[in-house]
């Protein structure tokens, strides 16, 4: 058996040409950012050989594009840079809190939003975020580039859209109309440092009147995979937001919801959680709109 | 299986090490450079023991690979000294005896100091979240949290 090799291309082209060669040759490519996830799976359940495909240092990873239309976050930032980008944090608190969740300070040093979502756990906290802001992946691939709603992306527990020779390069999002706010909400035992017993992502938009014109209702670690929530925003829009909205939004991300039960929840709890994370991550949300209501963010 | 070349800066002196390609850089700082001041405590980035700064940043050195850090400056608790001459965080955790065993003192030690370079007067929930990832199984942190308030303290009198 062939041992441990890295590489670390500086293109697009020259990474897709080692994948690629791998495949051919039968070898395993193993996708490398933060390494945060990774280098911790490959020392305990998944130690066979391949190659380190470090994708750190190509151009598109790593740049941070804020445009009056659309943002642009590289797969292999980390998550201490995106926390340091006021104009971004700005945009997306909910997203920008729920990287800033995950780990320690030294995993925020390496840590990557792409890598959160490629890692497709049904924990990962920035996923429900992500989907609620209606992230699409941007992937690149032997015959150019695709784009997948990040809700489609995780495909189970472990597992991802991504196909042969194929890696993420990024997120786009639509830059938030004034009068937009999102925010994501989980529980977890601690206060720090653990993996979210249940998760609920929340992205709106207010009119000038403060009534709900677009919503989009994430929840996660209550399934194999975070689920995008159309019932849940359906409850929001047309509405004032309030308590009544609220209670809705509430009981159909709990309706949408199928647990486990494992030693940090139950099924009845998980359900009751996310549907008081919802409610609660919905009204942050909406004061988040509100104060940006008329003005540019 | 071949070993790859790696150029790097190491508490400001250029060194270069063989490293495997999966080697972390904890293991490639102790086994190829001899630098035993980091730690290793869990190798899974949970405790901080190995805490290093690469290019300024904190970071776990047991979720990098040695490779990773081609071209990186690489700063460990044995670069946080001049000389002889202790930090006044190191000095601060003598003085107010926060520590016990010491194996996860120079994790605690790089990350308070990255604290206070970016940060010289953090409050205490400030402090204790950003050693939340640094894991110490005997004094129960409130020494440790003193000794990096003391030693903002003393910073913010001599700046």
């Amino acid at each position: 058996m062939e041992g441990y090799a890295y590489a670390r291309p500086t293109s697009v082209a020259e990474a897709i040409g080692v994948l690629q060669a791998d495949a051919a040759s039968g070898r395993r490519s193993q996708l490398l950012a933060g390494g945060t996830d990774v280098l911790v799976q490959m020392r305990s359940n998944d130690r066979e050989p391949r190659t380190l495909v470090d994708v750190k240092h190509i151009a598109e990873t790593n740049r941070v594009d804020i445009g009056d239309e659309e943002v642009f976050i590289g797969a292999a930032v980390p998550s201490a840079v995106l926390n340091e980008n006021a104009q971004l944090k700005a945009l997306f608190p909910g997203l920008l809190e729920s990287a800033d969740l995950i780990g320690s300070t030294q995993i925020q040093g390496r840590a990557s939003i792409g890598g959160n979502l490629c890692n497709a756990s049904p924990a990962g906290d920035t996923i429900p975020a992500i989907i609620a802001d209606g992230g699409i992946c941007v992937i690149a691939g032997p015959g150019g580039s695709r784009e997948v709603p990040c809700e489609e992306f995780v495909t189970g527990v472990g597992h991802n859209a991504l196909g042969a020779a194929e890696f993420l390069l990024g997120l786009k999002f639509k830059t938030p109309a004034s009068g937009s706010g999102d925010a994501y909400l989980r529980f977890i035992p601690r206060t720090e440092m653990d993996i979210a017993v249940a998760g609920a992502g929340v992205a709106l938009t207010l009119d000038g009147g403060g009534a709900c014109t677009a919503a989009r209702v994430s929840i996660g670690a209550v399934a194999p995979t975070a689920l995008l929530v159309p019932e849940a925003a359906a409850a929001l829009i047309g509405t004032q937001v309030d308590a009544a909205a609220l209670a809705a939004a509430g009981a159909a991300c709990s309706a949408a919801a199928s647990p486990i039960a494992d030693k940090r929840g139950t099924v009845a709890y998980r359900r009751k959680v996310v549907g008081v994370l919802c409610r609660r991550a919905s009204a942050i949300a909406r004061d988040r709109a509100l104060n940006n209501i008329g003005g540019s963010q | 299986m071949s070993r790859v070349h790696v150029t790097l800066s190491v508490n400001g002196e250029p060194r270069e090490m063989l490293c495997e390609a999966h080697q972390s850089l904890l293991d490639a700082l102790r086994d190829e450079l001899g630098m035993t001041g980091t730690k290793e405590g869990c190798a899974t980035g949970d405790c901080g023991a190995c805490s290093v700064l690469a290019d300024g940043r904190l970071v776990c050195s047991c979720l990098m690979l040695g490779v990773e850090a081609e071209g990186m400056d690489i700063t460990t608790i044995e670069g946080i000294a001049q000389g002889s001459e202790l930090h006044v965080v190191q000095r601060k955790f003598l003085e107010a005896a926060a520590l016990q065993c010491g194996i996860c003192t120079p994790g605690f030690i790089v990350a308070a100091k990255a604290l206070l370079d970016q940060n010289p007067n953090p409050d205490e929930t400030t402090i204790r979240y950003w050693l939340a990832g640094n894991l110490c199984r005997c004094t129960g942190y409130d020494k440790i949290v003193r000794a990096v308030q003391d030693a903002a303290q003393e910073l913010a009198y001599e700046a």
